[in-house]
């Protein structure tokens, strides 16, 4: 990360012939450094891994809970599950992870939206590392063109992550089952299902898509009443986006990773009744 | 100085705040090329501090007001000192000046039917502020400087050039208005940023300058506000009338030192803010006026129920016009009831839920917490009178806004006198930028397009307007060697001055004193010297600002040293009564003729005049009853 | 608290050049930066050249870089800095030096410009408007705006990017563009003017990547990327890439 001290760059930015000469790149004192590298450090953390998790193509199943990253599970090559999300679209020529197939959908979602392009355009990308902070870009075109044009296509994954919200809400549902699928139960792996569902609709309805789609694009709320108090809770709970993007990113990771402790034999499920 | 930039245009207004941007659409608008002229960058003008509202009798919320009771409340606010027709022609078209901002695209709060939403306010009757949360004044400045951009564009559209038919001269300062032939010729400017002199000829100039605030210490004015256009028309040959009338707004912030005087606005009373001293007693209950006891409220209870229920119960007292309530804090700050920081309190977090405070105060609520770490929803603001407004200003013909004796010379906005009398209303200056801004441009252009020929500019003025302002840079001490004179230390002994002698509460002796000390100042003055050169050199600027303060300050001190009475903006502790001779009467400051040969001599001389009689069908809207307490015997029985 | 002495650092120089000049000035209770900046020219430096108008945070005149942050000048209290702490105060680093911490802004200015005005609705009359206020809501938040450009100075696509300042408005304009497209009568539409679509096309939303500067900013609070940006965003997103709505434009100009 820059420190500011190195030599300054000759004639764009902040040292453009034209403006004020200050040979340092940014005069801020505080550790504006920090917000960015935590940030990193979180994505890149998620990123290993998740990715780990994705292409294991194992231990994502243990009764009654199935791993967020496997569901719905779409190739013939997937664990059977009762009554569980197991739809066979993708049949037998799929031979890898089947997480594969469905985790593009909630990756395009985050990956498009609004407060994580913010995030890695920030902690990645250093475009811009952090306010009134140089950036060591000599060009920059923004999202004027491709690929990054393609971030407006956000709300098509909006759309799609509906229904895969709903199926992890019925994953949830599922885990009120004990190991051999009788209902009534609860262990300690509904609560963290339940946690982890609540978080993941949060997230997903707080979306800035979804704000528009509600109501934002309407010119007359005085003309749609319910669609203006829609848009109002779903205000509110945009206004938590970026905190209901980390918690949301943080408890999928802990049910997977709970899914997988169970699975692989490494931790029994504590039944509550 | 012969290779001085000129440029021709038909009408220049001198200022670009609410009054000369309205005065600069109205002309280009009736196809006059307009130039205005700013000291700071557009939009950013003194107006955007006008927090309540703007006052027009649209009957939105109260369907019984109309143009007659807004004047009616006027009069009496200004007890009756204000040129009369002024006062009509102001309440007749508010309304209309107020629905045209909205055709530009200005949004106010809204009633529930979808019309102007209108608040209450110090002195008003009805609810007839129209208003944006307490940013009305930012709504007004933003909306005529978006206007006058999509004139801009049309002009743009049309002839390829966005500044053909109107342009905006910003951080520019005029130091003489220049004539020629007896009339306005054009002015004579420097811009701000290079020091660079310049001049604009134009046969029709608006002042649209603002008040004089700077020439008091505590004041809720900015730095703009040194009485430029008040000077520059003392200096063309113009009167100013009524400038003994200061308006000390009752609520500026009284502490931290550093935010002394900036506004606390009127809606927070209007709203139902109260004041209470340090024994807890709302004390304005023992401060309302004969003139007004019928009109406010007698007991707590009955205040309190006026704001839900405003046609069975009379008002609280703490809406008093501004003049009665500062005084009123004044009075029991020195009986030893005021706060910590001399001031009285101001509450409204035991009086409304904390989401509604931040809600209708906004700005207050941020301004307290920012600078003072008050939270106005869970304690009571300290608050104490400011200097806020001059009444006096001026004098122009009340339908032309034409000054008097000068061709060619126009007053829109609280640089011209007259309107407010010996004090204004909440509300009322808003809608008297508006009202004469657009009358000034209208008879600015008129008059400029009426004229045969363009009048000619007089060189030798233009030369001796360059000395004068490059005087700061060569400045000599009063001995040879000694060091000129520290703009900025002239400033504060004058501002000094004017604040203890020349203040809310005033006595002969001080404002002979102050005179005194004036005149010192002037000498001192002319020995004022800056360093460095002439880019963006504020001790320059400065410096020039300072004959400014000094002509003014001399016309306020003067003017209030000979009316022998109490009224409005006025109040003297050794004539405290209200006297009915004096109301038909007006000071009239003149430039001396031989002011300027010796800076130690007064530069100012006073005029008494007396006003025309009011005209009968307006005395009519008002009770005799009423009318006995203010007119002389004579105007009665006319 | 009682008065002290503070380390202040202040840019002074002019297109020809500058920089940093150690000052040490008092400072007591309750001050503000611009106290000390106006301490300064009373007292050392009569020349310093700073704009300033209200010192009430309601005119936007004194923005300026302290401590490398851009802020104004009179809402930023002394009492955040530790007595300790050297103050460093410069101009906006964004745009042209004009002198001291004066900076030459006019870019602002030609953006404005550059965004059509309000539309009156045909037909209706002044005093006939009718609005509500949850319609209005919106675009009032953005007609808060005191037009100080910190959001303009901060925004890194022209802070680092000069080159950009042609084809983009900055995160104060494009809030315009967004309060006329909410206005409840902009009647822009009805003159063949597509707001959502000229905000991409002509103004530059796309150079935008929304890491919310421009809001850490504002000192007036305006939420400018979530409440103006992003909507602005997903409007132009209505427009252009909404499949149906693109094909529905296809056929219809085929037809014309």
């Amino acid at each position: 990360m820059a420190t500011g001290t190195e030599p300054p760059q000759v004639n764009t930015g902040v040292h453009g012939d034209t403006r004020a000469t200050i040979a340092p790149r940014h005069l801020r004192t505080d550790r504006w450094w920090l917000a960015p590298a935590l940030t990193a450090a979180g994505l890149l953390a998620f990123i290993v891994y998740s990715t780990w998790r994705a292409f294991a193509n194992d231990d994502y199943y243990a009764a009654p809970y199935v791993s967020p990253f496997y569901s719905p599970c779409l190739a013939e090559n997937c664990q059977p599950m009762h009554a569980g999300p197991n739809w066979e679209i993708f049949g037998s020529w799929w031979g890898l992870s089947p997480a594969l197939l469905i985790l593009i959908f909630p990756l395009g979602f985050r990956l498009t939206c609004y407060y994580y392009r913010k995030a890695y355009y920030r902690g990645f990308w250093a475009s811009p590392p952090a306010c009134a902070v140089a950036e060591p870009h000599k060009k920059y075109t923004g999202e004027t063109r491709f690929p990054l044009i393609l971030q407006n296509i956000h709300r098509y994954f909006f759309y799609a992550a509906l229904p895969v919200a709903a199926i992890l809400t019925y994953d949830t549902v599922l885990a009120f089952r004990d190991e051999n699928y009788e209902w009534g139960h609860m262990g300690l792996g509904t609560l963290v299902f339940l946690v982890n569902i609540v978080l993941i609709w949060a997230y997903t309805l707080s979306c800035h898509s979804c704000r528009h789609i509600i109501g934002g694009r309407l010119r007359h709320f005085s003309e749609h009443p319910v669609r203006y108090r829609l848009w109002g809770w779903v205000g509110k709970l945009n206004a938590r986006h970026m905190q209901l993007a980390w918690v949301s990113l943080f408890s999928v990771a802990l049910a997977d990773f709970y899914v997988y402790l169970v699975a692989s034999g490494a931790f029994d499920d504590p039944r509550l009744f | 100085m012969t290779e001085l930039e000129r440029q021709q245009w038909d009408v220049v207004v001198v200022g670009a705040g609410g009054a000369g941007l309205r005065a600069a659409i109205e002309a280009r608008e009736r196809g006059a090329r307009t130039a205005v002229i700013c000291k700071s960058l557009f939009g950013k003008a003194h107006t955007v501090m006008a927090e309540g509202g703007i006052a027009a009798s649209m009957g939105n919320v109260n369907s019984n007001d109309n143009w007659q009771v807004h004047f009616r409340d006027t009069m009496r606010g200004g007890k009756f000192l204000n040129q009369w027709r002024m006062a009509e022609l102001h309440a007749r078209e508010a309304p209309d000046r107020v629905w045209e901002l909205e055709t530009w695209g200005a949004l106010f709060d809204r009633t529930k039917d979808g019309r102007i939403s209108q608040r209450n306010f110090g002195g008003h009757e009805y609810p007839r502020l129209a208003h944006v949360g307490d940013r009305t004044g930012l709504e007004l400045i933003r909306t005529l400087q978006q206007k006058i951009v999509s004139l801009q564009q049309e002009d743009e559209r049309e002839l390829g050039d966005y500044e053909a038919g109107l342009k905006v001269f910003q951080e520019c300062t005029v130091t003489r208005v220049l004539k020629g032939d007896g009339r306005v010729s054009g002015v004579f400017c420097y811009e701000r940023e290079s020091g660079r002199f310049f001049v604009l000829e134009a046969p029709s100039v608006i002042l649209a300058t603002g008040g004089i605030g700077k020439s008091f210490k505590v004041t809720s004015n900015s730095w703009e506000y040194t009485g430029d256009g008040h000077a520059l028309a003392l200096l063309a040959g113009a009167p100013l009338i009524n400038m003994e009338f200061v308006q000390f707004h009752p609520t500026g912030m009284v502490w931290p030192p550093s935010v002394k005087g900036i506004l606390v606005t009127e809606s927070v009373r209007g709203d139902g803010g109260v004041l209470r001293n340090s024994e807890g007693k709302r004390f304005m209950f023992d401060y309302v006026p004969d003139v007004f006891k019928e009109k406010y409220a007698q007991s707590e209870d009955e205040g309190d129920r006026w704001y839900d229920d405003p046609d069975h119960n009379r008002r609280p007292p703490e809406l008093l016009p501004r003049d009665e309530v500062a005084r009123a804090i004044n009075a029991e700050v020195k009986a030893g009831r005021g706060s910590p920081h001399g001031g009285v309190f101001l509450d409204v977090s035991t009086r409304m839920p904390a989401d509604v405070i931040r809600r209708r105060l906004p700005s207050m609520y941020h301004q307290f917490k920012e600078l003072a770490d008050v939270d106005i929803t869970a304690e009571a603001m300290e608050v104490g009178p400011t200097c806020h407004y001059v009444m006096g200003g001026i004098a122009v013909e009340s339908d032309t806004a034409a000054a008097l004796g000068v061709p060619g010379l126009f007053a829109a906005g609280e640089v011209a006198g007259g309107m407010h009398g010996s004090n204004r209303l909440g509300g009322n200056s808003l809608s008297d930028l508006l009202v004469f801004g657009r009358r000034a441009g209208l008879h600015a252009a008129e008059y400029a397009q009426r004229l045969p020929a363009r009048p000619t500019v007089d060189e030798t003025r233009i030369d001796a307007a360059a000395a004068e302002a490059l005087r700061p840079f060569s400045a000599e001490g009063p001995a040879d060697g000694a060091a000129p004179e520290n703009p900025y230390t002239l400033h504060q002994e004058l501002q000094q001055t004017m604040n203890d002698l020349v203040g809310i509460i005033r006595r002969a002796g001080e404002m002979e004193q102050a005179l005194e000390k004036l005149a010192e100042l002037r000498v001192r003055a002319s020995r004022a010297g800056v360093e460095g050169h002439r880019q963006f050199n504020p001790g320059w600027h400065l410096s020039l600002d300072l004959r400014n303060m000094l002509l003014v300050s001399e016309c306020v001190a003067r003017a209030a040293l000979e009316r022998t009475e109490s009224r409005g903006g006025h109040t003297r502790e050794d004539c405290p009564g209200m006297e009915r001779e004096w109301r038909r009467a007006n000071l009239v400051c003149r430039l001396a003729p031989a002011a300027g040969a010796d800076p130690a001599s007064g530069r100012i001389e006073l005029e008494r005049k007396t006003t025309d009689p009011i005209r009968p069908d307006l005395l009519a809207l008002f009770e005799k009853e009423e009318l006995v307490k203010y007119l002389a015997e004579e105007e009665l029985t006319e | 608290m009682s008065a002290y002495r503070a380390h202040f650092r202040v840019w002074r120089g002019d297109q020809e050049g500058g920089g940093l000049e150690d000052f040490t000035v008092e400072v007591n209770d309750g001050e503000v930066v611009l106290d000390i900046i106006h301490r300064l020219q009373a007292t050392q430096a009569s020349d310093l050249a700073v704009r300033w108008n209200c010192k009430a945070g309601k005119c936007g005149s004194c923005s300026a870089e302290i401590n490398g942050r851009p802020r104004l000048l009179c809402m930023t209290r002394m009492s955040v800095f530790s007595r300790e702490e050297t103050v460093t105060v410069t101009p906006l680093r964004a745009f042209p030096v004009v002198r001291d911490l004066v900076t030459d802004v006019s870019f602002n200015y030609a953006k404005a410009r550059e965004v059509p005005s309000f539309v009156p609705p045909p037909g209706v009359a002044a005093g006939e408007y009718r609005m509500q206020q949850m319609d209005v809501d919106r675009s009032q938040e953005f007609r808060k705006c005191i037009e100080c450009f910190l959001c303009q100075d901060t925004c890194h696509v022209v802070r680092d990017h000069e080159e950009n300042k042609q084809a983009f408005a900055g995160p104060r304009f494009l809030m315009r563009v967004a309060e006329l497209d909410m206005h409840p009568l902009d009647a822009a539409a009805e003159t063949g003017l597509d707001r959502r679509a000229t905000a991409q096309d002509e103004h530059g939303l796309g150079y935008c990547n929304i890491t919310k500067c421009c809001t850490e900013v504002c000192p007036e609070g305006i939420k400018i990327t979530d409440n103006a940006l992003i909507p602005l965003k997903e409007r132009a997103a209505d427009r252009k890439y909404d499949p149906l709505v693109w094909l529905g434009n296809k056929i219809r100009r085929r037809e014309g």
